[in-house]
């Protein structure tokens, strides 16, 4: 019965239209123990696009895409402050639950990072453990569904019971991204998702990430301007704990308000 | 070839053959030496197992003498009632000796009636009463039984006791062996497998001591200790490891749980003797108990083994359970855990095979005490394996000597087949990433 009540209050979540933010932060603020990692980060994500978060390494882009789902949580020594909204409603808040946010609120990783199990396995757990399926037949429905929008179903189709970590890593990838919207989430987090991958299956997975834009709202943390010009509608420039700029992709390579920017995309800091 | 030469004409070449020639031979000297120790410690296993299996091996036979007994019914049952409980209480030692008397006349003295009567052992009587009580119906009749030899006839049968030197300096007198030599040329003597020391208790003759009460006591401590020390060490671990805040308390414990691993198994001994035995007043000699203080001292290995492998586990993994939404306690239970469970099982296994090696504790809770009962129940006075083997190793027979060697073959079995079941359990269970 509880199982029901959430799964209608996933369903019956207001769909966030465009050009409204999904997910809005207000001086997100985070610590490692002394370390500050992010100072004073305000910005809107909007629904049904793609963002990209870039900058070098060790700016703080990562953590700031962890905060949003509160993965940090994880990390005893690390403390956020700030405010992050997600259809209006601060996930640091009281009342929220962790868990259930996740749920609203997938990832994708750096590494892929399939279950030591099968095929099947993986991208049914999510929705097994949400009660989202009713059956084997809608379990099995779910499964081919979030395989099949993550373009993986023909290559995967005949050797679903085989295991998830004997796929190449282009399709480890994108069997980590079928397994995050099998408990349809809102909003997908990627953290670098192609540093891993040879070019090709790069490829096929900014592919993906462009036909997601439809129904997800996409947050990318990536270190390949080029991939942020090609995927992402909105691009935000993180540089030492700090947000640079943000605005439009096209705006941030072609035009950017900022030096700092300039110099990051034309290769002179980094 | 020439590009990498140095520039100033210096043949560093040279020098560098020279280098390299001798770091050959020093990683030569190493892997010899890696050999060497190699060859030695397995020389060494193999002079113990073969001690040991050429002391223990004579045990799997029994020396057995044939007499032709003639049931007496003056003896067994002189008034004809026929009752199996008249039956059970007859003289059956006087018929053992008439029995033996008849085939040896010669020995006519006390003395000699006291020498002749050492050529059985004392469990014959009831190996006697056991063929009547089965088949009644021998009563009146002579038939030849098979009896099981005195320790010290048993071992002049194996060869393991000196036949010549001086008289006075051996278990057996001439007479004696001249005895059994001739029921041994008449074909009375046989040796035959002695099941006697797989089902049977422990008990003061060694020719009727067995290996089965010690066995079972072990193995019920043994499944005490599982059952208490695996659960707990593996919950133990999951809350330190996953769950626990990283802070001083836990830091303490941590120390303490290390510490703990290091304790000389005898004070786990005492805490059992004193919490245990006299604040609980639970049962002394009880395997329980036995099983109790073993698990104590299992418990900081199990937890150390499992937070091992816990730790091991990629983060990844639980990364990608919790973002998906899985409470961290499914985290740990869906993914963590089963990938740690080789790990898991490889440190109880470790732990429990130096549980079942463990005398000093079980010393102070009275298992050391003289059990000739099978235990039934954990509750049981029993003794356990090691244990037994200190008390065999002990006691002054000769005959004791062979049985502490088969006792620790038995051991060894026993630590074998269990760490197998642990490398089947692993294999079972074992998943790569």
């Amino acid at each position: 019965m509880a199982l029901t009540a959430r799964r209608q209050v996933l369903e019956t979540e207001p769909l966030a239209t465009a050009k409204t933010a999904k997910v809005a932060a207000h001086g997100v603020t985070v610590f490692y123990a002394d370390k500050q990692a992010l100072e004073d980060v305000s910005m809107d994500i909007r629904g049904h696009e793609v963002t990209a978060l870039i900058g070098p390494s060790g700016c703080g882009k990562s953590t700031f895409l962890r905060c949003m789902n509160r993965m940090n949580d994880t990390i005893a020594i690390c403390r956020v402050e700030g405010e992050i909204l997600v259809d209006g409603v601060d996930i640091y808040g009281p009342g929220v639950d962790v868990v259930h946010l996740r749920a609203r609120i997938g990832m994708v990783f750096q590494k892929p990072n399939p279950f030591p199990k099968s095929i099947f396995e993986n991208v049914a757990y999510g929705p097994r453990i949400h009660g989202l399926a009713e059956n084997k037949v809608a379990l099995d429905d779910i499964v081919e569904t979030s395989l099949r929008r993550a373009g993986l179903w023909d290559e995967v189709k005949d050797r679903l019971n085989e295991a998830g970590t004997g796929l190449s890593g282009g399709q480890q990838q994108r069997l980590c991204i079928a397994r995050a919207i099998a408990v349809s989430p809102e909003v997908i987090l990627m953290d670098e998702p192609c540093s891993a991958l040879d070019p090709i299956a790069t490829a096929r997975i900014e592919e993906l990430i462009d036909e997601l834009r439809e129904k997800y709202t996409i947050v990318i943390v990536t270190h390949s301007m080029q991939q942020a010009a090609r995927v992402s509608q909105r691009t935000a420039f993180f540089h030492l704990g700090v947000l640079v700029e943000q605005g439009d992709t096209e705006q941030i390579f072609t035009n950017p308000v900022e030096k700092r920017t300039q110099d990051y995309i034309t290769g002179r800091i980094g | 070839m020439s590009k990498w030469a140095a520039p100033t004409g210096v043949s560093l070449a040279d020098c560098a053959q020279a280098r390299l020639r001798g770091r050959y031979r020093a990683e030569r000297r190493f892997r010899y030496c890696g050999i060497a120790a190699i060859c030695l410690a397995l020389g060494m296993l193999g002079v113990l197992f073969a001690t040991i299996l050429a002391q223990g091996l004579p045990v799997l036979t029994q020396t057995q003498i044939g007499l032709d007994v003639a049931f007496a019914p003056g003896i067994l049952d002189p008034d004809g009632t026929g009752e199996a409980e008249t039956l059970a209480r007859a003289d059956y030692r006087k018929l053992a000796r008439n029995a033996l008397r008849t085939v040896i006349p010669e020995a006519s003295g006390r003395r000699d009636k006291r020498a002749l009567a050492k050529m059985l052992s004392i469990g014959a009587e009831e190996e006697l009463r056991d063929a009547v009580l089965a088949d009644p119906t021998l009563v009146g009749q002579t038939k030849r039984i098979w009896l099981t030899a005195g320790a010290d006839f048993d071992a002049l049968n194996k060869g393991t006791i000196a036949r010549t030197g001086a008289e006075s300096d051996r278990r057996l007198s001439d007479k004696q062996i001249a005895w059994f030599d001739a029921l041994d040329a008449n074909g009375q003597v046989r040796r035959a497998f002695n099941s006697r020391f797989f089902t049977a208790g422990d008990s003061r003759e060694p020719e009727l001591a067995g290996v089965l009460g010690a066995v079972v006591g072990t193995l019920y401590a043994l499944a005490i200790t599982l059952l208490l020390a695996f659960p707990l060490g593996v919950m133990a671990a999951v809350y330190l490891e996953e769950f626990a805040p990283k802070n001083r308390w836990t830091g303490i414990v941590e120390v303490n749980i290390n510490n703990l691993a290091a304790v000389p198994s005898i004070v786990f001994g005492l805490l059992g003797l004193a919490v245990f035995l006299n604040f609980f007043g639970l049962p002394r000699s009880a395997p329980l108990v036995g099983g109790m203080v073993l698990a104590l001292m299992t418990l900081p290995t199990i937890i150390i083994a499992a937070r091992a492998s816990l730790k091991a586990v990629p983060p990844s993994i639980r990364e990608a359970a919790l973002g998906i939404g899985a409470s961290p306690m499914q985290t740990v239970t869906h993914h963590v855990l089963p990938l740690a469970m080789p790990g898991i099982l490889t440190g109880t296994i470790i732990g429990m095979a130096r549980a079942l090696g463990e005398t000093a504790p079980l010393l102070m809770i009275g298992m050391v005490a003289f059990i000739a009962d099978i235990p039934s129940r954990v509750t049981d006075p029993a003794s356990v394996l090691p244990v037994q083997v200190f008390l065999w190793a002990d006691a002054p027979e000769r005959a004791f000597a062979e049985r502490t060697a088969a006792a620790i073959l038995v051991l060894l079995t026993v630590l074998v087949a269990m760490n197998l079941s642990a490398v089947i359990l692993r294999k079972k269970f074992e998943r790569r990433w």
